[in-house]
């Protein structure tokens, strides 16, 4: 690994202005992308902020709000009392993340800020826009199992790999981003970027920024709500595809519905025309089927990942229907 | 949680000193026997340069004082400078939890976490478990059930299985399963070692 400078700060005020002062600098929280990109020399910061004694670490019920400071750890998150009752979905998808290990140490905030990412992005010798702009992308006619089917670019085709992600986008959340001046408010499902032509960015958030808290709404789709994921493996393995559904069902009718998938974009995919036709439906399952074909409009397969097509909308339904299911 | 508002001393970033020094230059033109002693005065220098940062922790209940490079993880301070191999370093990435050490009591993978962002905290390492020649039950158990076969795994596998039952995981087989999947054996001694965990947390107390 590349050395680099350590600073230690106890203050989101610090932090900023620490930040403001080189703009090769990093902030760290738990490390586990960061360090991992350092050690493969993707990612060479001069500088660290080390954040971890920030005090943001909050987990709480304001109004109907749901606040979760940045530095919450997601297994703090996933273990949390008011989030199991009150976000199930939520402590769902954190818990099919990663490794008991990595979620001790990785943060909401780290979390969200891990990289849209592929092989070909982690292997320096290989072409990648993302990681060097302008040189080529290695996974479009490349390996390309992993990748991207929807809101594609023909400069990357990588994916989010978050699960934590795909339920806050599905749940509505709000990101509040502090600069030296203040704080501002952005949806969660604004956070994070398409490609397009600049897979460099995976995200919104300003060089002079940082992440400090989420504002979740209360919502009574508790319930009835399911994360699927589908993977190589039972445990431990990046998602394949997977779905966040969530449902408010009254008299057998659909009230309330909310979906958003992961493994499919360069960003968490929430699927707004399935909502708005689930809407006022009943919860059957050639419903479930037709919303999840409206998903699947603007689909498109690179080679490799062409079961995706077929994997995403089953997972849709199976999500939809193991979520009515639940008692 | 500990915290400090010490903020390290900082003094010229590595690349100011590179754009500073005509070292590297030097070198490049110099004859080749000449180059040895001055890429060793070269590296002498570096070393000086590269900001070093005081550190206190605490290994197996035993006080630590040193100074270090920050890119040195916690993984290669336990193995390298206090000689503590019991912790293995496997993939060093991150995938396959054999650097499984506690911190402050929760199991986190150590060749992710830099030395240095342990400021304060208590570790405890494979070799911290046993109570001078009494093994830890879940290192008996691992014995009894032939919890390994090759045994490179072993002490990141044990770390972990205290932690999950110390945590609670331990329900079902299935929950083990979940949350010992951080922790890969190639040998495939995995049902063996669900066998270990699963008479450990029936044991009743806290591993």
């Amino acid at each position: 690994m590349i050395n680099f400078q350590y600073l230690r700060t106890t203050s989101v005020k610090t932090a900023l202005s620490l930040l403001a002062k080189d703009k090769n600098s990093k902030f760290l929280a738990g490390g586990t992308n960061l360090v991992d990109l350092m050690k493969r020399g993707v990612t060479t910061p001069e500088k660290l902020i080390d954040i971890n004694h920030v005090p943001l670490k909050q987990i709480e019920l304001i109004g109907n709000k749901i606040i979760i400071g940045a530095l919450a750890s997601n297994t703090a998150v996933a273990e949390n009392t008011l989030i199991r009752e009150k976000l199930p979905l939520l402590a769902m998808a954190l818990n099919a993340g990663a490794s008991a290990q990595l979620r001790n140490v990785a943060t909401v905030g780290g979390n969200m800020m891990q990289r849209t990412r592929c092989g070909y992005f982690y292997d320096t010798e290989m072409p990648c826009n993302k990681r060097q702009p302008g040189s080529g992308c290695g996974a479009i006619g490349g390996f390309n199992r992993m990748h991207a089917i929807l809101g594609t670019s023909d400069k990357c085709i990588a994916v989010h790999p978050s699960d934590m992600c795909v339920a806050l986008t599905a749940l509505d959340s709000v990101v509040v981003l502090a600069n030296a001046k203040g704080e501002r408010k952005m949806l969660f499902k604004d956070f994070h970027r398409l490609a397009g032509d600049t897979p460099q960015l995976d995200n919104n958030l300003k060089a002079d920024e940082m992440i400090v808290r989420l504002e979740i709404p209360t919502n009574n789709l508790i319930k009835n709500s399911h994360y699927l994921k589908v993977r190589d493996r039972a445990s431990y393995a990046f998602a394949l595809v997977s779905v966040a559904a969530a449902l408010e069902i009254s008299d057998n009718k659909i009230t309330d519905v909310r979906l958003a998938m992961g493994g499919v974009a360069h960003k968490p995919w929430r699927l707004t025309a399935s909502e708005n036709f689930l809407k006022g439906k009943e919860a059957t399952t050639e419903n479930f089927e037709q919303a999840s074909k409206l998903a699947m409009t603007d689909a498109k397969g690179f080679g490799e990942n062409d079961f995706k097509l077929q994997m995403a909308p089953n997972s849709i339904i199976e999500a939809l229907t193991i979520a009515k299911s639940k008692a | 949680m500990q915290s400090s508002d010490k903020e390290p001393n900082l003094g010229d970033s590595r690349r100011d000193f590179l754009k500073k020094s005509s070292l590297i230059t030097a070198i490049a033109l110099t004859p080749s026997v000449a180059v040895k002693a001055a890429e060793n005065q070269a590296d002498e220098r570096f070393a000086e340069l590269f900001e070093k940062i005081p550190l206190n922790l605490t290994v197996n209940n035993k006080a630590y004082t040193t100074s270090i490079e920050p890119r040195v993880t916690l993984l290669d301070y336990l193995r390298e400078e206090l000689h503590l191999t019991g912790t293995k370093k496997g993939c060093d990435h991150g995938q396959c939890g054999a650097c499984t050490v506690h911190v402050d009591g929760e199991r986190v993978n150590s060749c992710l976490s830099l030395a240095v962002m342990n400021e304060g905290k208590k570790i405890t390492t494979i070799e911290g478990l046993a109570t001078g020649t009494e093994l830890h039950p879940m290192q008996a158990a691992f014995i009894k059930h032939d919890g390994f076969q090759c045994g490179y795994c072993t002490p990141g596998q044990i770390m972990s299985a205290v932690a999950c039952v110390n945590e609670g995981h331990t329900s079902s087989r299935a929950e083990i399963s979940e949350y010992m999947s951080g922790n890969i054996c190639r040998c495939g001694a995995y049902p063996n070692i669900v066998d270990a965990i699963v008479e450990v947390s029936k044991g009743g107390k806290k591993a």
